[in-house]
């Protein structure tokens, strides 16, 4: 085998603690070493071309490049070799500006470092074996989990493209979090009249298939080949037949029993319900747990009025499964419990500002349903309480967010604007209110964000006041909000009529449970983890699925529309070929020496290994062997470290290959 | 379970009554108590503003006498006592210099975790059911304000006990007693504390705060764990009424002293007759029932 070894300069990054012309000679005596180098910026153009150049030359059949780290240049040097006719795995990087040159100061020692790590390299790439990029098929269909905007414009995005569709919406109707608010900032649009035509297009376009009311149950299966069951939650509402005239919600006799979560429960609704009216699709639900018929088996007022005799009281849940090739996630956020007890035993409430015992202390929702044309008082800003118009309300920024004490640290990100946007609502429906906002900081980072509070300050008259609340409580009818004003150094109280809180945004329930059923990562939070924060935003570090929307980190509509069409057009690029091309850096079983103890079963964070029967002659199954699905293998090494028969290689890391390495030293 | 118990100088003189009332509770609940042998001051006020090392070891002082003593645990029912030990002994466990340097001071080497208890802590963990048990007198016509002031329960990350914004465990033990608790809005907020002394208006007008809204909700008496806390709502009452003349004296008591009564014992033998402001049960009573 003819070896040739290139040094890089790396400008001065390597070459000012480490003497780059002895390293190179020293290697040119190694064995096998045919051809040694060294070159201020290999990188560079003319730094391949010498790579090039040699290999014709010398005849090379492996290179060892002494550089920076793999993470930066190892793609372009494979590619170099490949262009002159060296498969991509004779090539290998010794790492000597991150490991070596960046981290020493004594010339004399680190270039002794460098010459160990080059022959540690060299000792490797004489064991390695060319290895052929795997190919996988791909399903062109796509899996998208929540139908909020993030959901919507990432199905439609992707269907657009002529991919097939499956969206799973867990709620009756999709729309989300977006369908509820009252007008958007910064323009103060409508937030229905710009979402609902989006629904529309997603219920009518062929490639859609829609499935509301229904879950993941489970997912199967690699990037182009997954296997999804998804569970349909009985409506009791026959699909086919349902016309959506109405008539069930009308004539339902249960009016008070039910609180009704679309309006934030600050309404009731029927036990036979559709969300609301621009429900998509626009067929409703029967609430087992409050319905007459499914404690007493009496009432069937429904089913007495419905003249297409679509209500099935009988209806059970069903299972589907669908063949997909990418998965987008886009299960989206609630908000964080503000009551005394916050219910979810990782935060603390918020007892001091009394949510849920005073109910004129309302969150931010609670706001836009109020705010809303269609909410509970047709868009009249007026208390819960009793229906007076407020003439005093105090919003408090930060309830949760960045408050360590309550065990969230970050910060939600949306609550300066929807605030600002609130407090201008109410400052135009009630000329003569008075609007009071505490903040912490004022983050209004986007396009036209700031001006959009600047005109909250300056033409509606919001009184900002820098401070936090420390407590809520009433008297004679008011609720008295004591709090500092930290820019004058004084305690305040407001007497407000109202009181909203801008609480935390956190994941969606079950958040943890799906990540853990597909196969993604999440903090300590429950907000899904992306492969790079900088570069791979949308990205899992499961191959094939996407991250959209404020299931990643707390979003407004504006980013999460357009995470929405970078997901989707991630899945848009990996269906742009019939098969999938893999690096071939996966695990493989040695049937004959496998054991099948499974335990690289247990360790594999991919779930790639899978039992395998190995039969005799007859068919007749005489042991279970561990078998590795190499569309699903990441090539992390972990089975290889833990398999105790040492029945398990990494291809390109195999145990040959790593000893040589060690004996090198 | 036995208990160390740590006095303080307020209960010694000021709070002699609470002292009182605590002894013969317990001594009533058949809870065991040591005191802790030479005990000295907890490095309270003037030593901790002037002087963070002696009250450090002020305080980490009377924790090794307990340690030396046999004891597992301390119970200390003054909140600024409560509050300086549980404070000093948090210190020298997340600190190694200043554990170092509180050794050497006190030429000792701290090495039993010595668990410091509020009064609170005390009467939830073995006071309770026995409270119940022992019940002779019916309290039911108190409707009493629990206030915490701000020491009882903070702070929260070191004394893990209790909503630091919203506590209520001293209600809890008021239901045992059969008394009443009323719903109210002061329950943490500021008595003036050590104001008392140089800046008595502060403490008037803050303090009758606390007593104005404890009435508003329909209190007829105030429980309260902390010495600073009666000084300024019991004693300063007189002072209340000549900036307020139509203050009404509000009887103000500890705790113990409550439990007391629901145990059956009497005013007097509480200490009770040692506070500023007037409190007799049967009046309480005859009160109620007169407004009724």
């Amino acid at each position: 085998m003819k070896i040739g070894v290139f040094i890089c300069h790396c400008g001065e990054n390597i070459s000012s603690t480490v003497d780059c012309p002895r390293v190179a000679d020293v290697c040119r005596g190694y064995s096998g070493v045919e051809y040694s180098v060294d070159y201020k910026y290999m990188c560079s153009d003319p730094g391949q071309n010498l790579i090039k150049n040699a290999i014709h030359k010398y005849d090379l059949d492996a290179i060892v490049v002494g550089s920076c780290s793999p993470h930066m240049h190892e793609r372009t040097f494979r590619n170099a070799a490949v262009s002159a006719g060296i498969n991509p795995f004779m090539v290998e990087i010794a790492n000597l500006r991150e490991h070596c040159s960046w981290v020493h100061d004594d010339i004399e020692a680190s270039s002794r470092k460098a010459i160990e790590l080059m022959r540690m390299a060299i000792e490797k790439v004489k064991r390695d074996k060319p290895l052929t990029k795997i190919k996988v098929p791909v399903t062109k269909r796509v899996l998208v989990i929540g139908g909020g905007i993030a959901g919507i414009q990432a199905a439609l995005d992707t269907a657009n493209a002529g991919y097939e569709v499956v969206l799973v919406e867990k709620e009756p109707s999709i729309g989300g979090h977006m369908s509820q608010l009252s007008e958007t900032f910064p323009t103060l649009d409508c937030s229905q009249c710009i979402l609902t035509p989006r629904m529309v297009e997603v219920h009518q376009h062929p490639k859609i298939k829609l499935m509301t009311y229904s879950e993941v149950e489970r997912v199967e299966g690699f990037i182009g080949n997954f296997k999804v069951t998804i569970k349909k939650k009985a409506r009791h509402i026959n699909e086919d037949k349902c016309s959506g005239c109405g008539m069930c919600i009308t004539k339902c006799p249960i009016k008070k029993k039910a609180y009704n979560s679309f309006e934030e429960d600050l309404a009731f609704r029927p036990a036979v319900y559709v969300p609301f009216p621009q429900a998509i699709p626009n067929i409703p639900v029967i609430d087992e747990t409050v319905c007459t018929y499914y404690k007493t088996g009496k009432c069937g007022m429904c089913l007495k009025v419905c003249d297409r005799e679509a209500i099935d009281f009988a209806q059970k849940d069903t299972m589907h499964v669908a063949d997909v090739g990418a998965i987008i996630v886009a299960t989206g956020f609630k908000l964080y419990n503000i009551e005394k007890k916050s219910g979810d035993s990782k935060y603390k409430g918020y007892g001091e500002y009394g949510y849920g015992k005073y109910r004129d202390v309302i969150d931010g929702l609670q706001f836009e349903r109020i705010a809303s044309a269609s909410g509970p008082t047709s868009g009249e800003i007026k208390r819960p309480s009793d229906g007076r118009v407020p003439k005093k309300i105090a919003f408090i920024q930060c309830v949760g967010s960045r408050d360590d004490s309550k065990g969230i640290s970050y910060c939600s990100k949306i609550c300066c604007m929807y605030t600002a946007k609130q407090a201008m609502l109410y400052r135009h429906k009630v000329h003569d209110g008075e609007a009071y906002i505490f903040y912490m900081d004022i983050r209004a980072g986007g396009k036209m964000y700031e001006e959009f509070v600047r005109r909250a300050i300056e033409e509606d008259k919001v009184k900002y006041i820098r401070g936090r609340v420390s407590r809520i409580y009433e008297e004679d009818g008011k609720y008295i909000v004591k709090g500092e004003d930290t820019l004058a150094g004084m305690p305040v109280e407001i007497d407000a009529d109202m009181v909203v809180l801008a609480t935390a945004m956190i994941p969606q329930d079950g958040a943890e449970s799906l990540a853990r059923t597909i196969g993604i990562p999440y903090d300590k939070y429950g907000f899904f983890n992306e492969a790079h924060p900088k570069l791979r935003p949308v990205e899992s570090t499961t191959a094939g699925v996407f991250l959209a929307g404020a299931c990643q980190s707390p979003k407004d509509i504006p980013e999460s529309v357009s995470m929405a069409s970078a997901a989707a057009s991630k899945a848009i690029i990996l269906f742009a070929n019939d098969t999938l091309e893999r690096e071939p850096v996966v695990a493989k079983v040695n049937e004959d020496i496998c054991a099948g103890c499974f335990y690289c079963m247990k360790v594999c964070p991919y779930g790639a290994v899978e039992v395998k029967d190995v039969k005799d002659m007859n068919g007749i199954v005489y042991k279970e062997v561990a078998y590795i699905n190499q569309g699903v293998c990441q090539g992390c090494g972990t089975c290889t470290a833990t398999c105790l028969s040492k029945s398990i290689e990494l291809a390109g890391f195999n145990n040959e290959e790593i000893f040589a390495e060690i004996a090198a030293l | 379970m036995k208990y160390g118990y740590f006095p303080g100088c307020s209960l010694t003189s000021s709070a002699k009554e609470y002292d009182i009332s605590l002894r013969k509770v317990i001594d009533k609940l058949g809870i065991s108590f040591d005191e802790i042998n030479d005990w000295s001051c907890c490095g309270a006020t003037s030593a901790h503003v002037t002087n963070h090392k002696l009250s450090t070891a002020l305080a980490m002082r009377n924790i090794m006498l307990a340690e030396q003593q046999g004891l597992d645990n301390i119970i200390a029912p003054c909140a600024a006592c409560y509050n300086r030990l549980i404070i000093s002994q948090n210190e020298i466990g997340k600190h190694s210099g200043i554990r170092k340097e509180t050794e050497d001071l006190l030429s000792v080497k701290f090495k039993k975790d010595i668990k410091v208890f509020n009064i609170l802590e005390l009467f939830l963990k073995s006071g309770i059911n026995k409270i119940i048990e022992n019940r002779k007198r019916e309290l039911s016509e108190l409707k009493a304000a629990c206030y915490y002031g701000c020491l009882l329960v903070r702070p929260a990350a070191i004394t893990k006990f209790d909503d630091a914004e919203e506590p209520e465990s001293m209600e809890k033990i008021i239901e045992a007693t059969g008394a009443g608790a009323v719903d109210w809005n002061y329950k943490t907020e500021c008595c003036g504390a050590a104001h008392s002394i140089a800046r008595r208006d502060i403490v008037v007008d803050l303090s009758k705060k606390i007593l104005d809204d404890a009435i508003t909700h329909g209190a007829n008496v105030m429980v309260v764990a902390c010495p600073m806390c009666h000084t300024n709502l019991d004693m300063r009452q007189r002072a209340m009424k000549r900036k307020y003349p139509d203050h009404k004296e509000f009887p103000v008591l500890y705790l113990t002293e409550l439990i007391g009564l629901s145990l059956g014992m009497d005013e007097k033998e509480l200490g009770i007759d040692l506070h500023y402001t007037n409190f007799k049960y049967a009046d309480t009573l005859l009160n109620n029932s007169a407004k009724g």
